[in-house]
């Protein structure tokens, strides 16, 4: 009775405590905005210069026809299911310490794919006929081609926005709506709209509850959709190692051990800030870890897969590219790749206390985005150099254009989520609270 | 190799444009090259694009060497888009500007590609390009722009059409006149020019045209051809 009591006695200081980085700004935090604002104008400069004079500012050429633009693209919906891979699959399976990762991840999700949708505008040769892709009714009577893997994924990648923006929102709505009674100025009209009348009456729970147990399920699977439709982007092409039954559930699993590997990052950086020690525990990091042996051994598997298959039947198509990985020219970043994804995540993360280690688990969830954004590039590059007729081989590295593009997009997604933080609470505190009821019911 | 269906060249009925490339008969010369510049508008690439693998060319002559210095030999092979019938290149165009003609041709239309280039990856023979930059002519070869065929400007994918202005120009004199074009009546710009007449272009459905005797020959084969792309031109194998 006493334990409970106190249980109780903590909701004053969730709310004090999860609220705080909506109300206290340190200087660093604008000094961290002016520098990712700078970075972004870099970004949009250089993407303009590359509209006004033409895309050939890349460094792309036959028969490289695609390179770091769709790699980013990928990276992107890969990174996008942080949220949807956390939340989604551990509210469906009800673990208790998903309460204070979910938010975090899903704000995740909602930028990533903002930012992964930017790039296909990068890549356009024309941009400005970028419409051409919408079934619009027009007076010659043309539609997009649905046959195209690429329409595809312009379906699928906003089905996903679309969805991964509800399911960003339902949650958000009970903590809007204390947000609109607790926070003054000028977010208060906005959290009035935002909490859509929310007035926490048990209907309105009960309301909320229906409508997130339908859509989680719902969301897992248009996950593992999106990213099987962007490997079938390649997959159902005819270039050699790029033609694949593999690549769906290989880039599905890339994407969620990416996304996991972001939100260590994410979960370490906040935690540190925002001094949510109490709250993101080494537990989550232990918990994190654990994932991330799992996605780094299928991964792992998945990929001696393909290699093996690959280089047991010989067909000198696809030898040249296995080949130039291996041993080529592109075996630096190759053996850099599989080191970063694959052997340090394994090294570390399989030991106990290691795991309990924030800041190691974080390192690795940097080393392995690292490496997840170098294979998404070695999925594009090498397969396109060596096309069939040797006379036409080529090389690539981006240009400068290109380069500052992609940084320019990583810093807008990074800015984003600083702004984000700012008027959303990184923690769900009525998914907190409630765990702490759960906790007491259960006599935990 | 199947038989056109079409079998005399009185009855009316569709085209299908062919050719046949003797390797015999190629020297490496590329006035094919230059001919299809002049013909088709392509732009010019200076030397740095050219270095760049940039510089467009519907039409390559691809040379394989064999032996070791100073015992070598080079093979020539012009490349051209191989005008697929089943062409790996229109289905993944999510705007349709790759799309395939009543006579078989593969076309691009310009005014409606935006440039995502998947057509470009997808084509096995490489020989999809791109513009860039938007075209520029040094003068005065501006002057030779040839007015029957659009300028291309930047970010749109472009390729061998066949000359499809020539096809155009002959197939409506031909219904004017009431029959079908004559074998021969239609040259591209690479057939005309060849000057070992390594190239033949015509009609396939047309059992009696010159493309549809030589592709008969043994020596025909087709370019990568386990693909399953059914391409529309016919290579007759080296044997000297």
């Amino acid at each position: 009775m006493e334990q409970e009591k106190r249980r109780w006695e903590q909701i004053p200081k969730i709310n004090q405590d999860l609220l705080a980085p909506l109300l206290t700004t340190h200087w660093t935090y604008f000094l961290l905005v002016g520098v990712l604002v700078c970075l972004v104008a870099a970004g949009a400069g250089a993407w303009t210069y590359q509209v006004q004079t033409g895309i050939g500012q890349t460094n792309m050429h036959p028969p490289i026809f695609w390179a770091v633009y769709i790699a980013s693209f990928i990276f992107w919906v890969g990174a996008s299911h942080s949220g949807t891979f956390i939340s989604g699959v551990l509210r469906l399976s009800k673990a208790e310490w998903r309460r204070p990762v979910t938010r975090i991840a899903e704000l995740m999700t909602f930028i990533s794919l903002m930012i992964a949708t930017l790039f296909v505008f990068y890549h356009l040769g024309r941009v400005w006929r970028w419409y051409y892709l919408i079934p619009y009714p027009n007076q010659r009577e043309l539609w997009p081609n649905f046959r195209s893997p690429l329409m595809w994924d312009a379906i699928a990648v906003f089905t996903y926005a679309t969805a991964s923006t509800i399911y960003l929102y339902l949650p958000l709505i009970p903590d809007f709506a204390l947000l609109r009674e607790r926070i003054d100025g000028w977010r208060r009209p906005l959290y009035r709209v935002l909490s859509f009348g929310w007035t926490g009456t048990q209907n309105q729970w009960h309301v909320l509850e229906t409508a997130l147990r339908i859509i989680t399920p719902l969301i897992v699977m248009v996950m593992v959709s999106v990213h099987s439709i962007v490997g079938w982007d390649f997959g159902v092409s005819l270039v050699p190692a790029w033609h694949s039954t593999i690549f769906a559930p290989y880039f599905v699993v890339g994407a969620v051990h990416s996304g996991v590997g972001l939100v260590a990052i994410g979960l370490y950086v906040l935690r540190k800030i925002y001094h949510l020690e109490s709250y993101i525990t080494p537990e989550h990091f232990d918990k994190i870890g654990k994932l991330l042996v799992v996605t780094t051994l299928v991964l792992a598997y998945l990929y001696f897969a393909e290699l093996l298959t690959i280089w047991y039947a010989n067909i000198p198509d696809h030898m040249w590219v296995v080949d130039a990985l291996l041993s080529g020219p592109f075996a630096v970043p190759f053996w850099f790749m599989a080191t970063c994804i694959y052997i340090i995540p394994l090294a570390t993360l399989t030991s106990p206390a290691f795991r309990r280690w924030p800041l190691g688990v974080m390192i690795v969830g940097v080393l392995i985005n690292i490496g997840m954004y170098i294979e998404r590039v070695l999925i594009l590059v090498p397969p396109l150099s060596y096309p069939r007729l040797p006379f036409n081989w080529g090389s690539y590295f981006p240009s400068w254009v290109e380069m500052t593009i992609i940084v320019g997009s990583l810093a807008l997604a990074v800015l984003l989520y600083a702004l984000a933080v700012k008027v959303v609470p990184v923690i769900s505190i009525w998914e907190e609270k409630e765990g702490l009821v759960h906790g007491a019911h259960h006599g935990k | 190799m199947t038989e056109p269906k079409q079998s005399s060249s009185s009855v009316p009925g569709p085209y299908k444009w062919e050719m046949a490339i003797d390797l015999d008969r190629c020297t490496g010369c590329e006035a094919c090259v230059v001919a299809c510049h002049a013909e088709n508008n392509i732009r010019i690439s200076g030397e740095q694009e050219a270095a760049e693998g940039r510089a467009i060319n519907w039409i390559r002559i691809e040379r394989y060497w064999e032996g070791e210095y100073p015992d070598v030999t080079v093979k020539f092979m012009p490349v051209l888009c191989q005008q697929c019938g089943d062409a790996p290149c229109e289905p993944v165009c999510p705007v349709y500007a790759s799309y395939h003609t009543p006579d078989g041709l593969n076309a691009q239309v310009y005014n409606r590609c935006i440039g995502v280039r998947y057509c470009g990856n997808n084509c096995p023979y490489t020989v999809r390009q791109f513009n860039w930059f938007d075209p520029h002519w040094d003068p005065p070869l501006q002057e030779q722009l040839n007015p029957d065929v659009t300028v291309r400007q930047n970010g749109i994918m472009e390729k061998c059409t066949f000359c499809v202005q020539r096809i155009r120009e002959k197939k409506e004199l031909a219904e004017k006149e009431g029959r079908r074009v004559r074998d021969g009546e239609i040259a591209p710009a690479c057939v005309q020019s060849c000057p070992t007449s390594a190239l033949v272009f015509g009609d396939r459905n047309d059992p009696d045209s010159q493309v549809s005797k030589l592709a008969r020959q043994d020596r025909g084969f087709h370019l990568l051809e386990s693909l399953g792309t059914h391409p529309a031109i016919t290579y007759l194998k080296r044997i000297t």
